[in-house]
């Protein structure tokens, strides 16, 4: 595969240039520090490829739109952060629970409320998994690089795609307004085509399983709605249909969970001190485990997850049997640690390492708590 | 981490510090280093006070924030208050003398050039004082490769002033040839 | 009455959930002939909808049906449209769903122009959750959380939407279907946001509670009162007092957005 030379990119812009890349034609949004240059990416290359950009009169509207364009047959994506993301809140449970494919970028910054605009923070982390009413799946990416804003933006819209599931890249300020040597690859299609095929028994919500999504407009004259619906998309208040349509929702993430969640592991095959995080406190949990482990061959290991949900419990299980501390740094007051906890079912202990002040867990902080239990 | 090194660019909101951080950055990557640029966002874009970073590395660079600056440079006096005791003495400190001046330790390595003033005297344009700074700074501290810079000053240059600035840089380069005789504990001067 | 046109009904999903003497059923009648008189082809209309009572049409009619989320239906229509410019699309919203708390997009659709057409389901009330006030209930009536009585002014809607932009505003209601089915092929055929306003009869939330009789009352009530925009012309302001001026209020040409933008792009609506 041919690549281009290396350039500089920033976090955000990698995003968008995913997006694109993977085939998004619509963007709706609403300008939002720290995510408006992904707006401002699609606005300037959108229309030069024939693609729809529109800034909409607030958050709500725009989640509304990107999931009206998704029923029309575009791949779409919308970018927020902290206040703008609880706003899209309703129409996320819309899509989930009409099964509408679409991206939502969250850009974190330090909360709750307006907090601190150009801080960075990771205090989103259970509001991307719960932050919409009911009893949800969601999928939840969080890139540590430039390249992973790349990547996992285009892992988002194909599996949205395939899973007709919304899907949240959920970045922080520190990834986003970052700027990086990165390499993209060139002319490889990053576009997986779901299946374009339309079975003449074609049903919306086929209790068989995924069935891809017939944009309107193609005589198919199905019913789409928030509300508990049948396989071909009408209201029902039917107690075993209801959990069956539930069912449906959370069955199709199990089913493919391997392609869903992803992790990487550096460091000791045996760790006596193994770490956990993802997004930007990856960075300084490497520097650590580089210096800890590949200079002074200390058992220290690093778990960085891609994915924070569905929760990598598997590997958690698996990493608890090894190690005897977990260490869990985030930038907040400690979120994801409990999930650890729960799935370390107490074959290690687990420690939570947290920073809310607005900076970054730098590699120091990281490599004292390592120390303390060595 | 022996080869990291770390850039700190400080001022005020409008000196253009956050595109020189940005051109530079790219420059490493024509040069092909490591690199990784982060700044300090305000709402302001104008008259706050601006920091922006730039990380060099032959190896891959994980946390992207500045904490032990090798290269420092001040563009206005709060800047220099404010990051001067985060230095160490093997950091190379370029001021702009036309904003800075006052005492301080002897063992900091202060290095003074007025920046802003011959951008403005020489050139006729005081916003290339940035690109002037930058070469300076790469005078200085020899990071990265003069000519490979010079052209990613053009690339990000608005059209029809990638000359202009890359004359600011190489006046840069000449303000620190002729001011090079001065070393450490060099006096910053008194604005004009 | 001549038979609705059975291909644009979903039949097997009714009876409807509506009250008796509700007027949702006689708009959402006026709507599929109109529909069908326009001569769309079925493929290409789509039906959006928010919530509440009269937002359920969308599951009884046989097209591209889309029921949203509460007052933000203009939204969802607004991403469809940018991306297949070359739909019809009918947004079917209650009072309060359009008014109230999608106030914000009914006024930034009417802005952009862009080219949908909202059918405002006008009952005063809302009606799903058992009668409490809502922008456009008028000064004064009772609802379950006004019971003395609402104090707030209503909006005028119509006048509304005008002031935000849109280009085409027109009155009916319940009591002449004939002339609100005319208004809706009207509406349908303007290019650019067109708004018609449909009054209609809720007896059971509304009326009862205000001693507005039955929906005959309601409906006779409606019809006695409205105007035609011809005949008002000729009128004063005292003689237009409880009068309802019915009609196409205003029809402006102005550019409209998707075409616009699609045009900026280099590329003309299919």
């Amino acid at each position: 595969m041919p690549e281009t030379k290396p350039v500089l990119m920033q976090g955000n812009e990698a995003c968008a240039l995913g997006a694109i890349n993977a085939g998004v034609r619509f963007y709706a949004g609403y300008p939002i520090t720290p995510s408006t240059e992904v707006a401002e990416q699609m606005a300037a290359r959108l229309p030069e490829i024939g693609g729809v950009f529109i800034q909409m009169e607030d958050e709500i509207a725009s989640m509304a739109a990107v999931i009206g364009a998704s029923i029309g047959g575009m791949r779409t994506l919308t970018a927020t952060s902290g206040p703008g993301f609880s706003l899209k809140q309703e129409n996320l449970g819309y899509a989930i629970m009409a099964e509408i494919p679409c991206v939502v970028v969250n850009v974190q910054r330090m909360g709750p409320s307006t907090g601190v605009p150009t801080a960075p923070a990771q205090g989103d982390v259970m509001q991307a998994r719960w932050g919409t009413h009911g009893d949800h799946p969601i999928i939840v990416f969080t890139p540590a690089s430039v390249y992973e804003s790349y990547y996992l933006t285009i892992a988002a819209v194909n599996l949205s795609q395939k899973l007709r599931q919304p899907v949240i890249v959920l970045l922080d300020e520190v990834i986003g307004h970052m700027r990086e040597k990165v390499t993209i690859p060139e002319g490889k299609l990053m576009v997986e085509k779901s299946s374009d095929k339309v079975p003449s028994d074609w049903k919306p919500y086929d209790e068989k399983g995924l069935t891809p999504l017939v944009p309107f407009g193609f005589g198919h004259y199905y019913h789409v709605t928030g509300l508990f619906h049948d396989q071909y998309g009408f209201p029902t208040g039917d107690p075993p249909q209801v959990e069956r349509a539930l069912d449906r929702l959370h069955n199709k993430l199990e089913k493919y969970r391997d392609e869903i969640v992803l992790t990487n592991y550096i460091g000791h095959k045996e760790p006596r001190v193994a770490i956990v995080t993802y997004g930007c406190t990856v960075r300084s949990a490497r520097a650590v485990v580089k210096k800890a482990y590949w200079q002074n061959r200390l058992p220290v290991g690093l778990l960085s997850l891609q994915t924070v949900w569905p929760f990598p419990a598997k590997e958690i299980e698996a990493l608890a049997k090894q190690a005897d501390v977990i260490i869990v740094p985030e930038m907040n007051m400690g979120q994801l640690v409990g999930e650890v906890e729960r799935y370390a079912r107490g074959e290690a202990k687990v420690v939570p390492l947290n920073r809310y002040d607005g900076e970054m867990i730098s590699p120091d902080q990281i490599s004292e708590e390592v120390g303390r239990w060595l | 981490m022996g080869n990291r090194q770390e850039i700190l660019l400080t001022g005020a909101g409008g000196q253009g510090l956050i595109l020189a951080s940005i051109v530079m950055a790219a420059a490493a990557v024509d040069d092909n280093k490591n690199v990784v640029q982060t700044q300090s966002y305000g709402p302001e874009a104008r008259g706050g006070a601006s920091m922006s970073g730039v990380i060099l590395d032959v190896d891959t660079i994980e946390y992207p924030k500045v904490t032990k600056p090798t290269v420092l440079l001040c563009m206005n006096q709060a800047s220099f208050n404010k990051y001067l005791p985060k230095v160490g003495p093997d950091c190379i400190i370029i001021v702009d003398s036309t904003f800075v001046s006052g005492s301080y330790g002897e063992e900091y390595k202060v290095q003074s050039f007025p920046i802003t003033s011959s951008a403005k005297e020489v050139l006729g344009k005081e916003v290339v004082a940035n690109m002037l700074a930058l070469g300076v700074l790469n005078a200085a501290s020899g990071l990265i490769d003069r000519e490979i810079f010079r052209e990613s000053i053009f690339k990000f240059a608005p059209r029809g002033s990638g000359e202009l600035n890359q004359k600011a840089f190489d006046l840069g380069y000449s303000l620190y040839e002729k001011g090079a005789g001065q070393k450490n504990g060099v006096s910053a001067q008194t604005p004009q | 009455m001549e038979q609705l046109t059975q291909d644009f009904l979903r039949t097997k999903k009714l009876p409807h959930i509506w009250c008796p003497g509700c007027g949702n059923g006689i708009v959402t009648a006026a709507l599929v002939r109109a529909i069908e008189r326009t001569g769309f082809d079925q493929k290409d209309v789509v039906i959006v909808s928010g919530i509440g009572c009269s937002s359920r049409a969308a599951g009884y009619l046989n097209f591209n049906t889309l029921h949203t989320t509460h007052g933000r239906a203009l939204a969802f229509a607004t991403g469809l449209k940018m991306a297949r410019p070359e739909l019809k699309l009918f947004v079917i919203m209650g009072d309060g769903d359009c008014s109230a708390i999608g106030g914000n997009h009914f006024i930034h659709s009417a802005r952009r122009n862009i080219d949908l057409n909202a059918i405002i389901v006008n009952n005063h009330i809302y009606g799903m959750t058992g009668g409490q006030h809502s922008p456009l209930t008028p000064t004064g009536k009772k609802a379950t959380t006004a019971p003395r009585g609402t104090l707030e002014p209503s909006f005028d809607l119509l006048e509304l939407a005008k002031g935000a932009g849109a280009t085409f505003g027109a009155k009916g209601n319940a009591a002449q279907p004939r002339q609100l089915e005319q208004l809706i092929i009207r509406a349908a055929n303007h290019k650019g946001f067109s708004v018609v306003e449909a009054l209609s009869p809720c007896p059971i939330a509304y009326g009862r509670r205000n001693k507005l009789g039955g929906a005959v009352d309601m409906l006779r009530d409606m019809k006695e009162k409205s105007i035609s925009v011809e005949k008002a012309a000729n009128l004063d302001e005292a003689e237009l007092k409880d009068r309802t001026v019915n009609g196409v209020l205003y029809a402006i040409d102005a550019p409209e957005f998707a075409e616009s933008y699609y045009h900026s792009i280099g590329k003309e609506i299919g």
